[in-house]
């Protein structure tokens, strides 16, 4: 054998090498890395009291509401099982928080069950469709149901 | 017709055809990259349906993450093209893209934060595909390192190839951190690449851009292959004829 085919299939090697480890690692990552966890699996006691995680969810349909005297927002996570959690937040709410869209929020389960956020993220439509269109587009497919897109369509977290 | 392709795998011959493609690279970048920002600029929509006129950072974060990858597949290819060949040429082109892709990961990354600080409101997250992305730009800088901290040329291009390849791992998954088949099985705050739903008028600032872009980075990574020639060679007789060095060395003399 020639140094440079040995040297060729020692490259070969580590490659296939190299691809089975980011295919493990790939395999790993499902399970959400323990990114964030969903209202159901909150509710079902996955989480340890007393343990700081993301609450991942879409905001429910007119259930956020401000507080008149101070800078608290609360409002209601749910997932497309329709298992619900109420957050409670002192912090600014970001310019894409809005309800029927997904959000992250971090902070702990009190003992009252309400979710106490020491922050609250957005996050943003992989559709970049400009509004003018998409209006159209609504009104075209659903005449009956106006613009309130999301209550239908089951979202992603 | 055979073609010799070790002709210009020589540093010799290599030289002076980058030194005339550089200029034309330069060209097509500043050409395209003015023209997909004017298009993504002043030709698209205002407001998305859920984004305002924050979204248009997308051009650059797009095509610079897009090379910043990439240039890493480049590199990796004139890695293991010198691991297999021990060519010299090949490690020189290798450390050459790793500059240039760490330009390009630092802008995704920088460009990231700051869409995110207005979108999603913070600037950094540890979400699966930010945290990958910052783990490329370690890989980069180590590959760097490791690179000038042995002196023998030939050692260190050679440690720093294998560890180009093993860092290979990465690219898959930082595809694979927001794409895979079951979107509630990898949530994450950065949203899935979806190209197919992306509006025509954007996609085509997105592609346009990102054209200029990678004629920015053959621009610049040739640039930059051209100094390690000199640096590298510059005992041989072939640099010391060149007529730049010749009439640098005038100057001094005089």
């Amino acid at each position: 054998m020639k140094p440079r085919t040995k040297r060729f299939l020692f490259v070969l090697l580590a490659l296939c090498c190299v691809g089975a480890a980011s295919a493990l690692i790939g395999k790993a990552m499902k399970g959400n890395l323990a990114y964030l966890h969903t209202p159901e699996e909150v509710l079902a006691g996955v989480v340890p009291t007393g343990q700081v995680f993301r609450l991942g969810g879409l905001v429910k349909e007119g259930s956020l509401e401000r507080s008149a005297t101070e800078l608290e927002a609360r409002f209601i996570v749910r997932d497309n099982r329709n298992h619900e959690i109420t957050v409670v937040t002192k912090k600014i709410l970001p310019d894409l928080f809005s309800e029927g869209k997904s959000q992250v929020s971090r902070g702990k389960m009190g003992d009252d069950g309400l979710f106490y956020a020491d922050e609250v993220l957005a996050k943003h439509d992989a559709e970049y469709m400009p509004k003018e269109l998409s209006d159209t587009l609504n009104k075209e497919h659903a005449p009956a149901k106006g613009s309130s897109k999301d209550t239908s369509k089951k979202g992603t977290y | 017709m055979k073609i010799n392709w070790f002709k210009y795998s020589a540093p010799m011959s290599f030289y002076p055809l980058a030194g005339k493609l550089i200029p034309l690279f330069w060209i097509a970048a500043i050409v395209f990259i003015l023209g997909g920002l004017y298009w993504g600029f002043f030709k698209t929509a205002d407001v998305l349906n859920d984004q305002k006129q924050y979204y248009r950072i997308i051009y650059v974060h797009v095509s610079s993450a897009w090379m910043a990858m990439w240039l890493y597949v480049v590199m990796v290819f004139w890695a293991m093209l010198g691991l297999i060949f021990n060519t010299r040429l090949s490690y020189m082109l290798a450390s050459a893209t790793a500059i240039t892709g760490t330009v390009m990961t630092i802008i995704a990354l920088a460009t990231g934060a700051i869409w995110g600080k207005t979108s999603w409101g913070t600037y950094w997250d540890w979400d699966p595909k930010l945290t990958t992305f910052l783990i490329l730009l370690f890989v980069y800088i180590g590959y760097i390192a490791l690179q000038s901290a042995i002196d023998d040329v030939r050692r260190s291009d050679k440690a720093s190839a294998l560890l180009a390849l093993v860092g290979l791992a990465l690219v898959p998954i930082i595809y694979y951190a927001v794409n895979c088949p079951d979107p509630t099985e990898c949530a994450s705050l950065h949203q899935e690449s979806s190209l197919k739903r992306v509006e025509s008028n954007i996609l085509i600032g997105m592609l346009v851009t990102t054209i200029g872009f990678w004629m920015y980075c053959f621009a610049t990574t040739l640039m930059r292959a051209r100094i390690i020639v000199l640096e590298r060679e510059r005992s041989t007789t072939w640099v010391s004829n060149l007529p730049e060095i010749k009439d640098s060395e005038v100057e001094i003399k005089s």
